[in-house]
Protein backbone atom coordinates (compact mmCIF):
# COMPACT_ATOMS: atom_id res chain seq x y z
CA UNK A 1 0.00 0.00 0.00
CA UNK A 2 2.74 2.18 -0.75
CA UNK A 3 2.44 6.01 -2.34
CA UNK A 4 3.01 5.36 -6.24
CA UNK A 5 4.95 8.45 -6.66
CA UNK A 6 8.15 7.94 -4.39
CA UNK A 7 10.01 10.85 -3.20
CA UNK A 8 13.50 10.08 -1.84
CA UNK A 9 14.13 11.17 2.25
CA UNK A 10 10.04 11.35 2.51
CA UNK A 11 7.06 9.39 3.88
CA UNK A 12 4.24 9.87 2.38
CA UNK A 13 1.62 9.94 5.71
CA UNK A 14 -1.18 7.59 4.40
CA UNK A 15 -3.69 5.28 5.75
CA UNK A 16 -1.01 2.72 5.97
CA UNK A 17 1.00 5.12 7.84
CA UNK A 18 -1.51 6.12 10.16
CA UNK A 19 -2.34 2.72 11.13
CA UNK A 20 1.06 1.98 11.56
CA UNK A 21 1.75 4.66 13.76
CA UNK A 22 -1.71 5.35 15.58
CA UNK A 23 -0.46 3.79 19.35
CA UNK A 24 3.18 6.14 19.20
CA UNK A 25 1.17 9.07 17.57
CA UNK A 26 -1.54 8.84 19.92
CA UNK A 27 0.74 9.25 22.97
CA UNK A 28 3.03 12.19 21.32
CA UNK A 29 -0.93 13.80 20.28
CA UNK A 30 -1.21 13.26 24.62
CA UNK A 31 1.58 15.55 25.13
CA UNK A 32 -0.38 18.41 24.53
CA UNK A 33 -0.84 18.45 28.39
CA UNK A 34 1.76 19.86 30.76
CA UNK A 35 0.14 16.62 33.19
CA UNK A 36 1.03 13.91 30.40
CA UNK A 37 4.43 15.27 29.57
CA UNK A 38 5.60 15.27 33.30
CA UNK A 39 3.92 11.83 34.02
CA UNK A 40 5.91 10.62 30.52
CA UNK A 41 9.09 12.08 31.83
CA UNK A 42 8.70 10.08 35.58
CA UNK A 43 8.62 6.43 33.56
CA UNK A 44 9.04 6.60 29.87
CA UNK A 45 8.72 2.72 29.44
CA UNK A 46 5.62 2.55 31.81
CA UNK A 47 4.22 5.36 29.47
CA UNK A 48 5.01 3.79 26.35
CA UNK A 49 2.98 0.35 27.63
CA UNK A 50 -0.11 2.50 28.55
CA UNK A 51 -0.41 3.69 25.17
CA UNK A 52 0.34 0.18 23.52
CA UNK A 53 3.49 1.31 22.13
CA UNK A 54 4.81 -1.54 19.65
CA UNK A 55 8.26 -2.42 20.73
CA UNK A 56 9.77 -0.89 17.56
CA UNK A 57 8.15 2.07 18.19
CA UNK A 58 9.13 1.98 21.73
CA UNK A 59 12.76 1.16 21.16
CA UNK A 60 12.72 4.60 18.64
CA UNK A 61 11.44 6.56 21.66
CA UNK A 62 14.33 5.28 23.98
CA UNK A 63 16.65 5.93 21.75
CA UNK A 64 15.08 9.20 20.91
CA UNK A 65 15.80 8.05 16.85
CA UNK A 66 13.38 10.57 14.86
CA UNK A 67 13.78 8.78 11.37
CA UNK A 68 13.08 4.96 13.69
CA UNK A 69 9.83 7.14 14.95
CA UNK A 70 9.18 7.81 11.46
CA UNK A 71 9.88 4.41 10.08
CA UNK A 72 7.37 2.99 12.61
CA UNK A 73 4.00 4.99 11.69
CA UNK A 74 5.18 8.61 13.38
CA UNK A 75 3.94 11.98 12.17
CA UNK A 76 6.47 14.49 12.41
CA UNK A 77 3.48 17.08 13.53
CA UNK A 78 2.87 14.92 16.46
CA UNK A 79 6.68 13.51 16.85
CA UNK A 80 7.45 17.41 17.48
CA UNK A 81 5.65 17.82 20.71
CA UNK A 82 7.48 14.48 21.96
CA UNK A 83 10.70 16.49 20.67
CA UNK A 84 10.12 19.31 22.84
CA UNK A 85 10.10 17.32 25.56
CA UNK A 86 13.54 16.79 25.43
CA UNK A 87 13.54 20.48 24.31
CA UNK A 88 14.52 19.86 20.99
CA UNK A 89 13.16 22.04 18.26
CA UNK A 90 12.79 21.55 14.43
CA UNK A 91 16.32 22.81 13.19
CA UNK A 92 17.54 19.76 16.15
CA UNK A 93 15.70 17.31 14.83
CA UNK A 94 16.53 18.34 11.11
CA UNK A 95 20.13 17.49 11.80
CA UNK A 96 19.49 14.44 13.32
CA UNK A 97 17.59 13.45 10.30
CA UNK A 98 20.30 14.30 7.91
CA UNK A 99 23.10 13.25 9.67
CA UNK A 100 24.32 16.75 9.93
CA UNK A 101 25.18 19.23 13.50
CA UNK A 102 22.37 21.31 14.26
CA UNK A 103 25.08 24.33 12.74
CA UNK A 104 25.31 22.70 9.28
CA UNK A 105 21.84 22.14 9.34
CA UNK A 106 21.07 25.79 10.20
CA UNK A 107 23.69 26.87 7.29
CA UNK A 108 21.86 24.38 4.84
CA UNK A 109 17.92 26.24 5.37
CA UNK A 110 20.15 29.93 5.29
CA UNK A 111 22.09 29.25 1.47
CA UNK A 112 18.72 28.22 -0.36
CA UNK A 113 17.70 31.64 0.37
CA UNK A 114 20.19 32.78 -1.99
CA UNK B 1 -24.73 42.14 1.75
CA UNK B 2 -20.79 41.34 3.16
CA UNK B 3 -18.06 42.20 0.77
CA UNK B 4 -15.00 40.54 0.50
CA UNK B 5 -12.17 43.70 0.95
CA UNK B 6 -9.06 41.15 0.45
CA UNK B 7 -6.76 38.77 1.28
CA UNK B 8 -3.97 38.40 3.08
CA UNK B 9 -1.72 34.79 2.82
CA UNK B 10 1.32 34.14 5.65
CA UNK B 11 3.56 31.87 7.50
CA UNK B 12 2.63 30.77 10.68
CA UNK B 13 5.76 28.98 11.93
CA UNK B 14 5.38 28.18 15.96
CA UNK B 15 9.02 30.12 16.21
CA UNK B 16 7.02 33.23 15.20
CA UNK B 17 4.71 33.19 18.37
CA UNK B 18 8.16 32.81 20.52
CA UNK B 19 10.08 35.28 19.16
CA UNK B 20 6.73 37.86 19.75
CA UNK B 21 6.77 36.55 23.26
CA UNK B 22 10.48 37.96 23.53
CA UNK B 23 10.21 40.95 21.40
CA UNK B 24 12.98 40.44 19.22
CA UNK B 25 10.93 41.29 16.22
CA UNK B 26 14.03 43.72 15.74
CA UNK B 27 16.97 41.07 16.12
CA UNK B 28 18.97 40.44 12.67
CA UNK B 29 16.90 37.27 12.13
CA UNK B 30 13.56 38.24 12.40
CA UNK B 31 13.79 42.38 10.93
CA UNK B 32 13.21 40.87 7.62
CA UNK B 33 10.63 38.80 8.73
CA UNK B 34 8.65 41.03 10.81
CA UNK B 35 9.45 44.44 8.36
CA UNK B 36 7.74 43.07 5.96
CA UNK B 37 4.23 43.25 7.79
CA UNK B 38 4.59 47.44 8.03
CA UNK B 39 2.89 47.33 4.63
CA UNK B 40 0.37 44.96 5.30
CA UNK B 41 -0.53 46.85 8.90
CA UNK B 42 -0.54 49.56 6.56
CA UNK B 43 -2.79 48.45 4.19
CA UNK B 44 -5.37 47.25 7.12
CA UNK B 45 -5.20 50.62 8.80
CA UNK B 46 -7.49 51.98 5.92
CA UNK B 47 -9.25 48.54 5.46
CA UNK B 48 -10.02 47.44 8.60
CA UNK B 49 -12.33 44.31 8.04
CA UNK B 50 -15.35 43.35 10.64
CA UNK B 51 -14.47 39.73 10.17
CA UNK B 52 -11.90 37.50 9.34
CA UNK B 53 -11.93 34.49 8.06
CA UNK B 54 -8.86 32.29 8.64
CA UNK B 55 -7.78 29.21 6.69
CA UNK B 56 -5.59 27.09 8.27
CA UNK B 57 -4.30 23.69 9.61
CA UNK B 58 -4.47 22.01 12.44
CA UNK B 59 -1.23 20.59 13.87
CA UNK B 60 -2.68 17.78 16.37
CA UNK B 61 -4.26 20.38 18.79
CA UNK B 62 -7.65 20.30 18.09
CA UNK B 63 -8.07 17.21 15.51
CA UNK B 64 -6.40 13.72 16.04
CA UNK B 65 -6.35 10.51 13.47
CA UNK B 66 -8.64 9.12 15.45
CA UNK B 67 -11.48 11.76 13.52
CA UNK B 68 -9.99 13.77 10.28
CA UNK B 69 -12.35 15.62 8.74
CA UNK B 70 -10.64 16.85 5.41
CA UNK B 71 -13.09 20.38 5.96
CA UNK B 72 -13.78 21.81 9.01
CA UNK B 73 -15.61 25.10 10.03
CA UNK B 74 -15.63 26.70 13.37
CA UNK B 75 -19.39 27.66 14.23
CA UNK B 76 -18.20 28.54 18.17
CA UNK B 77 -19.38 31.81 19.53
CA UNK B 78 -15.18 31.92 20.64
CA UNK B 79 -12.22 30.02 20.16
CA UNK B 80 -9.42 29.06 22.32
CA UNK B 81 -5.72 28.31 21.90
CA UNK B 82 -4.15 25.69 24.47
CA UNK B 83 -1.12 24.26 25.24
CA UNK B 84 0.49 22.81 22.34
CA UNK B 85 3.04 20.35 23.97
CA UNK B 86 6.42 22.21 22.50
CA UNK B 87 6.57 25.89 24.88
CA UNK B 88 4.76 28.11 23.07
CA UNK B 89 3.17 30.93 25.16
CA UNK B 90 -1.03 30.18 24.75
CA UNK B 91 -3.05 33.33 23.65
CA UNK B 92 -6.19 34.78 24.63
CA UNK B 93 -9.69 33.91 23.64
CA UNK B 94 -10.41 34.87 19.88
CA UNK B 95 -14.31 35.68 19.43
CA UNK B 96 -16.55 34.13 16.58
CA UNK B 97 -19.43 34.57 14.81
CA UNK B 98 -21.79 31.51 14.84
CA UNK B 99 -24.78 32.95 12.81
CA UNK B 100 -22.36 33.87 10.03
CA UNK B 101 -20.39 30.57 10.21
CA UNK B 102 -23.67 28.89 10.31
CA UNK B 103 -24.61 30.81 6.93
CA UNK B 104 -21.26 29.49 5.23
CA UNK B 105 -21.41 26.06 6.71
CA UNK B 106 -25.37 26.24 5.30
CA UNK B 107 -24.39 27.83 1.73
CA UNK B 108 -21.34 24.68 1.54
CA UNK B 109 -22.83 21.95 2.46
CA UNK B 110 -26.06 23.31 -0.24
CA UNK B 111 -22.94 23.54 -2.67
CA UNK B 112 -21.78 19.90 -2.36
CA UNK B 113 -18.87 20.87 0.29
CA UNK B 114 -19.94 18.41 3.15
CA UNK B 115 -17.69 20.20 5.42
CA UNK B 116 -17.68 19.24 9.39
CA UNK B 117 -19.23 21.73 11.38
CA UNK B 118 -17.62 22.08 15.15
CA UNK B 119 -19.46 24.05 17.79
CA UNK B 120 -16.01 23.47 20.36
CA UNK B 121 -12.80 23.88 18.53
CA UNK B 122 -9.28 24.53 19.55
CA UNK B 123 -7.32 26.64 17.72
CA UNK B 124 -3.41 26.24 17.07
CA UNK B 125 -1.12 28.15 16.41
CA UNK B 126 -2.00 28.25 12.68
CA UNK B 127 -4.43 30.52 13.49
CA UNK B 128 -3.21 32.47 16.71
CA UNK B 129 0.06 33.68 14.91
CA UNK B 130 -1.32 35.34 11.65
CA UNK B 131 -3.49 37.24 13.25
CA UNK B 132 -0.84 38.54 16.17
CA UNK B 133 1.09 39.26 12.76
CA UNK B 134 -1.37 41.65 10.98
CA UNK B 135 -2.84 42.87 14.27
CA UNK B 136 0.33 43.22 16.86
CA UNK B 137 -2.40 45.38 18.88
CA UNK B 138 -4.81 42.72 19.77
CA UNK B 139 -7.18 45.45 20.81
CA UNK B 140 -7.51 46.49 17.19
CA UNK B 141 -8.29 43.25 16.10
CA UNK B 142 -11.56 42.72 14.35
CA UNK B 143 -14.14 41.42 16.83
CA UNK B 144 -15.41 38.44 14.66
CA UNK B 145 -13.40 35.89 13.50
CA UNK B 146 -14.35 32.11 11.88
CA UNK B 147 -11.85 29.51 11.19
CA UNK B 148 -11.66 27.19 8.43
CA UNK B 149 -9.60 24.12 8.67
CA UNK B 150 -7.88 22.19 6.38
CA UNK B 151 -6.63 18.61 6.63
CA UNK B 152 -2.89 18.51 5.89
CA UNK B 153 -1.79 16.27 7.96
CA UNK B 154 -2.88 12.64 7.13
CA UNK B 155 -3.01 11.88 3.58
CA UNK B 156 -5.27 11.51 1.25
CA UNK B 157 -5.66 15.35 1.02
CA UNK B 158 -7.83 17.32 -0.91
CA UNK B 159 -6.14 18.25 -4.00
CA UNK B 160 -4.99 21.86 -5.31
CA UNK B 161 -7.94 21.86 -7.55
CA UNK B 162 -10.53 21.35 -4.68
CA UNK B 163 -9.28 23.69 -2.59
CA UNK B 164 -9.42 26.32 -5.21
CA UNK B 165 -13.09 25.47 -5.68
CA UNK B 166 -13.75 25.13 -1.79
CA UNK B 167 -12.49 28.48 -1.69
CA UNK B 168 -14.84 30.03 -4.23
CA UNK B 169 -17.87 28.52 -2.75
CA UNK B 170 -16.98 29.90 0.39
CA UNK B 171 -16.54 33.57 -1.45
CA UNK B 172 -19.93 32.77 -2.90
CA UNK B 173 -21.26 31.91 0.36
CA UNK B 174 -19.54 35.17 2.46
CA UNK B 175 -20.97 37.39 -0.65
CA UNK B 176 -24.22 35.97 -0.47
CA UNK B 177 -25.04 37.03 3.96
CA UNK B 178 -27.37 39.81 4.62
CA UNK B 179 -24.88 41.47 6.91
CA UNK B 180 -23.33 44.38 6.19
CA UNK B 181 -19.80 43.76 6.67
CA UNK B 182 -16.59 43.94 5.44
CA UNK B 183 -14.50 40.34 5.41
CA UNK B 184 -11.24 40.03 4.76
CA UNK B 185 -9.99 36.43 4.35
CA UNK B 186 -6.57 35.12 5.54
CA UNK B 187 -4.72 31.85 4.35
CA UNK B 188 -1.69 30.52 6.50
CA UNK B 189 1.41 27.73 6.02
CA UNK B 190 4.10 27.71 3.66
CA UNK B 191 5.93 28.40 1.86
CA UNK B 192 7.89 25.67 0.82
CA UNK B 193 9.28 23.42 3.97
CA UNK B 194 10.02 19.79 5.17
CA UNK B 195 10.35 19.06 8.75
CA UNK B 196 10.77 14.96 8.32
CA UNK B 197 13.07 12.44 6.69
CA UNK B 198 16.49 12.50 5.12
CA UNK B 199 15.00 15.19 3.13
CA UNK B 200 14.62 17.41 6.22
CA UNK B 201 15.04 21.01 5.27
CA UNK B 202 14.06 20.99 2.06
CA UNK B 203 13.27 24.71 0.97
CA UNK B 204 12.20 25.50 -3.15
CA UNK B 205 13.31 29.07 -3.67
CA UNK B 206 11.77 28.79 -7.32
CA UNK B 207 8.74 27.04 -6.87
CA UNK B 208 7.84 29.68 -4.50
CA UNK B 209 8.18 32.87 -6.17
CA UNK B 210 5.88 30.90 -8.72
CA UNK B 211 3.41 30.43 -6.76
CA UNK B 212 3.42 34.43 -5.30
CA UNK B 213 3.13 35.07 -9.12
CA UNK B 214 0.58 33.14 -10.32
CA UNK B 215 -1.69 33.54 -6.85
CA UNK B 216 -2.01 37.03 -7.90
CA UNK B 217 -3.82 36.60 -11.11
CA UNK B 218 -4.10 32.83 -12.28
CA UNK B 219 -4.30 30.93 -9.24
CA UNK B 220 -5.78 28.00 -12.02
CA UNK B 221 -2.22 27.35 -12.97
CA UNK B 222 -1.79 25.78 -9.65
CA UNK B 223 -4.68 23.13 -9.78
CA UNK B 224 -2.62 21.43 -12.49
CA UNK B 225 -0.23 19.76 -9.46
CA UNK B 226 -1.10 16.19 -7.31
CA UNK B 227 -0.62 16.52 -4.09
CA UNK B 228 2.53 13.97 -4.30
CA UNK B 229 3.75 16.31 -6.88
CA UNK B 230 3.11 19.04 -4.40
CA UNK B 231 5.21 17.32 -1.45
CA UNK B 232 7.65 17.24 -4.17
CA UNK B 233 7.84 20.81 -5.22
CA UNK B 234 7.16 22.08 -1.58
CA UNK B 235 8.37 19.68 0.81
CA UNK B 236 6.21 17.51 2.67
CA UNK B 237 4.91 20.48 5.00
CA UNK B 238 5.06 22.97 2.34
CA UNK B 239 1.51 21.30 1.30
CA UNK B 240 0.16 24.28 3.39
CA UNK B 241 -0.03 26.15 0.32
CA UNK B 242 -3.48 24.55 0.18
CA UNK B 243 -4.80 27.14 2.64
CA UNK B 244 -2.77 29.69 0.29
CA UNK B 245 -4.81 28.69 -2.58
CA UNK B 246 -8.23 28.22 -0.79
CA UNK B 247 -7.98 31.83 0.42
CA UNK B 248 -7.25 32.99 -3.47
CA UNK B 249 -10.61 31.44 -4.37
CA UNK B 250 -12.46 32.89 -2.14
CA UNK B 251 -11.36 36.71 -3.99
CA UNK B 252 -14.54 36.52 -6.28
CA UNK B 253 -13.59 40.09 -8.04
CA UNK B 254 -10.67 42.36 -9.46
CA UNK B 255 -7.77 40.80 -7.51
CA UNK B 256 -4.14 43.10 -7.31
CA UNK B 257 -1.25 42.52 -5.01
CA UNK B 258 -0.79 45.17 -2.37
CA UNK B 259 2.21 44.04 -0.93
CA UNK B 260 4.83 40.86 -0.80
CA UNK B 261 7.71 39.86 1.50
CA UNK B 262 9.57 36.76 0.77
CA UNK B 263 12.41 35.46 3.05
CA UNK B 264 14.68 32.12 3.71
CA UNK B 265 14.66 31.02 6.58
CA UNK B 266 12.22 31.22 9.70
CA UNK B 267 12.83 28.49 11.49
CA UNK B 268 13.08 25.53 8.96
CA UNK B 269 10.87 26.95 6.69
CA UNK B 270 11.05 29.88 3.41
CA UNK B 271 9.14 32.17 4.74
CA UNK B 272 6.25 34.57 3.07
CA UNK B 273 3.70 37.14 2.94
CA UNK B 274 0.98 38.22 -0.15
CA UNK B 275 -1.57 41.05 0.40
CA UNK B 276 -4.08 40.96 -2.46
CA UNK B 277 -7.21 43.74 -2.42
CA UNK B 278 -10.31 42.39 -3.72
CA UNK B 279 -12.92 44.90 -6.13
CA UNK B 280 -15.97 43.33 -6.03
CA UNK B 281 -17.62 42.67 -9.32
CA UNK B 282 -21.37 43.67 -9.44
CA UNK B 283 -23.45 41.19 -10.76
CA UNK B 284 -24.89 42.73 -13.48
CA UNK B 285 -21.06 43.16 -14.93
CA UNK B 286 -20.79 39.51 -14.52
CA UNK B 287 -24.10 38.88 -16.56
CA UNK B 288 -22.65 41.31 -19.48
CA UNK B 289 -19.58 38.97 -19.25
CA UNK B 290 -21.06 36.21 -18.92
Amino acid sequence: MSSPHQIPGTTIFNGAEAQKGLALNKMCFSFNSAENRAEFLRDCEAYCTKFGLTPEQKAAVRARDVLAMIEAGGNVYYLAKLAGIYGLNVQDIGAQQTGMSVDAFKAKLQSAGR
Amino acid sequence: MATIIGGIATTHVPAIGNAIAKNLQNEPYWKPFFDGFKSAHAWLSVNQPDVVVVVYNDHGLNFFLDEMPTFAVGAAGEYRHADEGWGLPVSAPFPGDPEFSWHIIEQLVGNEFDVTSCQEMLVDHAFTIPLALLWPDAAKRPTKIIPIEINTVQHPLPTPARCLKFGQAIGRAIESYAGDLKVLVVGTGGLSHQLDGERAGFINKDFDLFCLEQLIKTPETLTRYTIPQLVELAGSQGVELLNWITMRGVLTGRVSKVHGNYHIPISNTASALLVLDNQAVKQTELRRAG
